[in-house]
């Protein structure tokens, strides 16, 4: 059988290769679809006893799906179990039945109406909406005989595909058996992504044709390629292994990042919370990782209904900054709005959010905000003994920088900087720099600003290529202004553990690259085959290409021949 | 008939893990049944978890249980009267 390749935007470098297990999408049969046993249709009188088992049996299995999960998988689990057990469910879906429902429509009028109250309820009633549901679609597909929809359970390591995947499908999955994530819609810096990236696992978005692949084929992800073979052969197959098998080396190499010829390129990890911190801190040491670039801390808030304190914000902090000892940690200030919205800040409907009240610009309207986050940070630095770097995030002028930069330091901080992602201030690189000690720069909003594109617009990826020639041009002012007055000029973007434009980003003079940790091995590979002068040269190809594509290729033919085979 | 009125000790009141807690023990007492329900009201399966937690009961409210099995009714009382949101 020959291989179909499918393309797709890849997220990740790796390629695995694995059985296909479809998420699949939840039925919608007729409301009075007449429901068959052992091929004739249920008499009348016997739907109630095909109903209660209907409702066993997803309570049965739910059960047994708890009993193998761990942690906090098995508990969702298990309380979605109980409410398929839930006599109440069964009593009102036979009610309906004895005034003549169909049986369909009986199960959803039934869990429909449970569903209605929870939701007006709101709370932590709410939250027991999303279970209500998925036994309702459970029960709706064992009555018409349909597969049962969302995440299946994995037997083996498989390779998970769905049309899209929810934030909470997501949740659903048993990582331990997920190879890779591929989906149909989405794209490079949505949520699967995003997650997928942080925890390793390659991952392809915007696959045509993902969805029509049967169960049980066996597939090849590459994510660098950006491709799905479906049936690949033997020596498609044995060459993703030989380049796993390198990637394993890579990680064994722990020397501290620099060119071959010993220019320094801090290598960071980016994390989101005190345990992220934890993890990365434990699994490598400060010749290996440096620190952290970057450290949301938006993360804390998000779940929050309130503003949390300052003495709860104190003490995440201070576990961060305890976990890395005297590591460097640069700690962003609150980046919420536009995609991140807050429940407890939540400002009136914005035509525009990408563009508007989002990033340092909330404390226009809360300035508490960002005073009590600077006034913890300063607590939890004062308790560790550790010099946190602290950063702004969507500064858009000089102004804001020096603003930012005298609240900062009236918290006791002493090293302050802001991020370059608004195209402003790259333009006015020198100038905010004046202000401040140092700057970061976020790859992924200068590109959505600079190319007019949004992020989460799928359609639009290629625009929205960091490769593009007018980003890295913005990258290159910046970083001459952080040349110019010796001050340190970071990239905390997604493009930053991308290996090939890591070397771009050295040789445009950029000195520190924050990353999850799993792109650390590979941007310190490449670092140490190339020098600075090799760098330089790539990075000069890079501005000067037509395009994005032109642009990425011209690197690939700068680079050493064992780079290309292991990196391009 | 027996009842007894009791005041919920969870912080959360009964949702959640002390609502599942609660109906679980309540279907622990079958073939008998539990009936819940605010004073004056008429009670609500309480093996059902849906039915409990669409009361809306929260901590400190007085609550009153019926059944006709004594044993249970015990059980059930004295486990609404518990903060099971501590444990």
């Amino acid at each position: 059988m020959s291989a179909r390749v499918l393309p797709g935007v890849g997220v990740g470098r790796r390629a695995v290769v694995g059985p296909v297990v479809q998420v699949r999408e939840p039925v919608r049969p007729a409301s009075d679809a007449v429901i068959e046993r052992d091929g004739a249709p249920v008499p009348h009188d016997e739907l109630p006893d095909v109903v209660g088992a209907a409702f066993a049996t997803v309570s049965a299995d739910l059960a047994a799906r708890a009993e193998r999960a761990s942690g906090s998988m098995g508990e969702v689990l298990a309380a979605t179990a109980q409410i398929a057990a839930d006599p109440a469910l069964l009593t009102g879906t036979r009610k309906e039945l004895s005034t003549g429902t169909p049986p369909v429509a009986a199960v959803e009028k039934t869990i429909g109406g449970f569903i209605e109250m929870f939701t007006a309820m709101g709370g932590l009633m709410a939250e027991r909406v999303t279970d209500l549901a998925s036994v309702r679609d459970r029960v709706v597909a064992v009555l018409v005989g349909a597969p049962l929809p969302g995440v299946p359970e994995l037997a083996e390591p498989s390779v998970v595909v769905a049309r899209d995947l929810a934030p909470a499908d997501t949740a659903a999955l048993d990582l331990d058996r997920v190879l890779a994530i591929v989906t149909e819609l989405g794209g490079p810096t949505g949520h699967t992504a995003i997650i997928a990236g942080q925890l390793g696992i390659p991952c392809l978005v915007r696959v045509t044709g993902a969805g029509d692949v049967p169960d049980g084929t066996r597939v090849l992800v590459d994510a660098r390629a950006g491709r799905l073979v479906v049936d690949p052969d033997d020596e498609d197959v044995a060459a993703i292994r030989r380049l796993a098998d390198a990637e394993l080396a890579l990680e064994e190499d722990t020397a501290p990042g620099a060119t071959a010829d010993g220019h320094p390129v801090d290598l960071l990890v980016n994390i989101g919370t005190a345990a992220d911190a934890e993890r990365a801190a434990a699994a490598t040491d400060a010749r290996a990782v440096a620190g952290s670039g970057l450290f949301r801390t938006e993360v804390l808030f998000l779940d929050a209904t309130a503003a949390p304190s300052v003495a709860a914000q104190a003490a995440e902090y201070a576990a961060a900054l305890a976990a890395f000892g005297g590591r460097k940690v640069v700690v962003r200030t609150l980046d919420a709005g536009a995609d991140k919205p807050l429940a407890f800040a939540t400002l009136a409907d914005e035509e525009n959010p990408a563009l508007g009240v989002r990033g340092y610009r909330i404390g226009r309207v809360h300035p508490r905000l960002l005073t009590e986050q600077l006034a913890a940070l300063g607590q939890a630095a004062a308790e560790t003994g550790t010099q946190p770097w602290v950063m702004a995030p969507m500064i858009a002028t000089p102004q804001e920088a020096a603003e930012f930069a005298a609240s900062a330091r009236a918290a006791g901080l002493t090293r302050v900087g802001v991020m370059i992602e608004v195209p402003a201030a790259a333009l006015r690189a020198e100038a905010v720099l004046a202000e401040v000690d140092f700057v970061s720069l976020g790859t992924n909003d200068l590109a959505q600003y600079t190319m007019a594109t949004d992020r989460l617009a799928g359609q639009l990826v290629d625009l929205l290529d960091p490769w593009q020639p007018a980003v890295l041009e913005l990258v290159a002012t910046t970083a001459r202004a952080g040349r110019a007055l010796g001050k340190p000029v970071g990239v905390c973007g997604e493009s930053a553990g991308d290996p090939l434009m890591a070397l771009v980003l050295t040789g445009l003079g950029v000195t520190s690259l924050s990353m999850s940790l799993g792109s650390v091995p590979a941007v310190r590979y490449a670092l140490r085959r190339h020098t600075l002068a090799q760098c330089e040269a790539m990075a000069e190809a890079a501005l000067r290409a037509a395009s994005a594509t032109q642009g990425r290729a011209a690197v690939v033919d700068l680079l050493t021949e064992e780079a290309r085979r292991l990196l391009a | 008939m027996a009842s007894r009125t009791v005041v919920v000790g969870s912080s959360s009141g009964l949702h959640a893990r002390p609502a599942a807690l609660v109906s679980q023990a309540a279907a622990a007492a079958a073939p008998a049944t539990v009936l819940i329900g605010r004073p004056g009201e008429d009670g609500v399966d309480a093996s059902s978890v849906l039915l409990l937690m669409s009361l809306g009961i929260a901590a400190g409210e007085e609550v009153v249980l019926a059944s006709d099995d004594d044993a249970a009714l015990d059980r059930l009382a004295e486990l609404v009267a518990t903060d099971l949101d501590a444990s």
